[in-house]
């Protein structure tokens, strides 16, 4: 499986709040969670991500709240995988649990620029920015996560 | 090699003598938490993937707190799908308006969880059960449906960072001020993935709201998970009141820690932190006195909504008035602790000082419902988070107090040290 796309670049400490505000938990709609995604952080990004694109940031990105919403809406947005330093803890779960792909590699998550063209082979953990030309390694998902990416998330592995 | 508390915890529910930083294991759960927010999700995922039982259904909490009574009409919709799911399935522990409280506050009361059991809840602040002796951490709503249909949960084992409390808090230093202080010391992500193992002597000067205070943010230092050793208060606490058997757990003489801190509480001062972080703290002996002018002062959540709390502010309020143009909302935590503040004579202080007394609900905390914050307005809150937006509008601004701190803001209009009213 692989990804390739336009970089949307965050910070540190991206919080659950300004990925998908309270205000909009009013709703399990993927669709409506989407069209608030990132809001409180960059008000244009519903109109600027197209399908397929990657997000990039650095330490601690969906720290705060258990919102399962939040890579609900950055998937539901079109977004086919975040690279970041760190992953705050339950947003890491969430999202092997929903199948949002997700990768840790610090190089890549600070060197990574907005607007860079970049691609991922989750297989091997490759990161390219075809901007640059530059490649980073990510830490592969040991064996047990991987399980539960291939089944297509927890719900199938228990299941199953 | 020797456990950590944590440890010792998930190896017994994995049927595992021993148990290793990083092993990935699946455990047996003691209790599964949902709330208004995320239990549709979870119930979402339940129905789709064709589950047609839960594991057990007197280990499944659902708790309609955060937008209730039902704030709109979306949230209502929320509601009556747990609702309807919960009759379907006889949970046992749904708790609708006039019996539910703010979930982190309720579960303890009502002994739903205590000393050595396992609970997992789809709300990020389940952490706050640490202060029992409890492992308990926050997963999200697909979690939250894998533990309804199997009583199991997967989780990599953590290492632990250990807090050494000693000494004597002084006036006005809360549980807050002690959780306060550490967030600004090891930042936002200083535990994460990690176990806070609290221990040390000044844990005897920690009643179990202190304690269930600073278990409730460990999340806010990135950690998985938040925990206190079972002594006497937590006996005292749990008596009569846990439905379960208590089992008690301690640490190993030789458990590895990955760093050790010993805090000395009568060191401590009153703490706030400032807006967009928990880590952005200054004691209030570094905070002018009109630095900071506030609009709103909120006095509640599953951080400080306790019985103790109130107290605290009452105290404080008591034969005073809020400064002009600041508005206070006071929010029980749950609908005993609003009886017994009520009984106390607490909301005759609260009512003559000009604050409001609001039925129990997450509600401004989160930013749902319940005093909202406009653009370019303050609020002194005893929540959790201050994160941009988290309050109201993308620029108003929310500083992290004590109910002590809080409420002394509110009456002199800045943040200020009660002990200067």
């Amino acid at each position: 499986m692989n990804a390739k796309g336009r970089v949307h670049k965050f910070g540190d400490n991206v919080d659950t709040d300004v990925i998908i505000p309270a205000r909009y938990l009013n709703t399990a709609s993927h669709k409506e969670l989407a069209a608030h995604c990132m809001e409180d952080i960059d008000a244009q990004f519903v109109n600027n991500v197209q399908q397929g694109d990657i997000m990039v940031a650095e330490k601690n990105f969906g720290c705060g709240s258990s919102r399962e919403h939040a890579p609900i809406a950055i998937k539901a947005s079109g977004i086919s995988c975040v690279i970041a330093s760190t992953f705050a803890r339950i947003f890491y779960r969430n999202s092997i649990n929903i199948g949002l792909p997700i990768l840790e590699c610090d190089e890549a998550a600070r060197e990574i620029k907005n607007g860079d063209t970049v691609s991922v082979n989750f297989d091997t953990g490759v990161i390219t920015d075809e901007t640059t030309g530059k490649t980073y390694q990510a830490e592969p998902f040991p064996e047990f996560i991987q399980n539960i990416i291939s089944k297509g998330g927890l719900i199938n592995s228990i299941l199953d | 090699m020797g456990m950590t508390m944590s440890q010792k915890i998930l190896a017994a529910h994995a049927g595992l003598d021993e148990v290793k930083a990083g092993q990935l294991i699946n455990a047996k759960l003691d209790m599964v938490l949902g709330n208004d927010v995320t239990s549709p999700v979870a119930i979402n995922v339940f129905e789709e993937n064709g589950a047609t039982a839960v594991f057990d259904n007197t280990k499944i909490a659902m708790i309609m707190d955060h937008f209730t009574p039902n704030k709109d009409i979306k949230a209502a919709t929320l509601v009556k799908q747990t609702r309807t799911f919960a009759d379907k399935y006889d949970i046992k522990n749904f708790m609708d308006v006039g019996m539910m409280g703010i979930e982190h506050a309720l579960l303890p009361e009502k002994g739903l969880v205590g000393p050595g059991c396992l609970c997992i809840g789809a709300d990020s602040h389940t952490c706050t059960y640490g202060a029992l002796g409890a492992f308990s951490t926050g997963v999200g709503s697909t979690d939250m449906a894998a533990g309804m249909i199997s009583g199991k949960a997967w989780f990599k084992v953590p290492s632990a960072i250990k807090f050494v409390l000693t000494g004597k808090p002084q006036c006005y230093v809360s549980g807050k001020d002690v959780i306060l202080h550490i967030i600004g010391k090891i930042g936002v992500d200083g535990a994460l993935y990690k176990s806070m193992e609290f221990t040390g002597d000044g844990l005897k000067y920690l009643n179990m709201d202190d304690r269930l205070c600073i278990a409730n943010m460990a999340i806010e230092a990135g950690a998985k998970n938040g925990i206190f050793p079972v002594d006497d208060i937590t006996r005292e606490y749990c008596e009569g009141r846990y439905q379960g058997t208590p089992v008690e757990y301690t640490a190993d003489e030789d458990a590895v820690y990955d760093e050790e801190y010993v805090i000395d509480l009568s060191e401590l001062r009153p703490t706030v932190a400032f807006p967009h972080l928990p880590e952005n703290t200054k004691t209030v002996d570094e905070i002018g006195e009109t630095e900071v002018k506030i609009d709103q002062c909120v006095i509640g959540s599953c951080t400080n909504g306790r019985i103790s709390d109130l107290r605290a502010a009452a105290e404080v309020f008591k034969g005073r008035k809020l400064a002009k143009g600041v508005r206070c909302i006071v929010i029980p935590g749950t609908q005993k602790i609003w009886l017994q503040a009520m009984h106390e004579g607490l909301f005759d202080i609260f009512v003559e000082a000009g604050a409001v007394v609001s039925t129990p609900t997450c509600g401004p905390c989160l930013g749902g419902h319940m005093g909202i914050l406009a653009a370019g307005e303050k609020a002194v809150s005893t929540t959790n988070r201050n994160f941009v937006g988290r309050m109201g509008h993308v620029d108003s601004e929310v500083y992290l107090a004590s109910p002590a701190v809080a409420a002394a803001s509110a009456v002199k209009g800045y943040i200020t040290d009660p002990e200067k009213l």
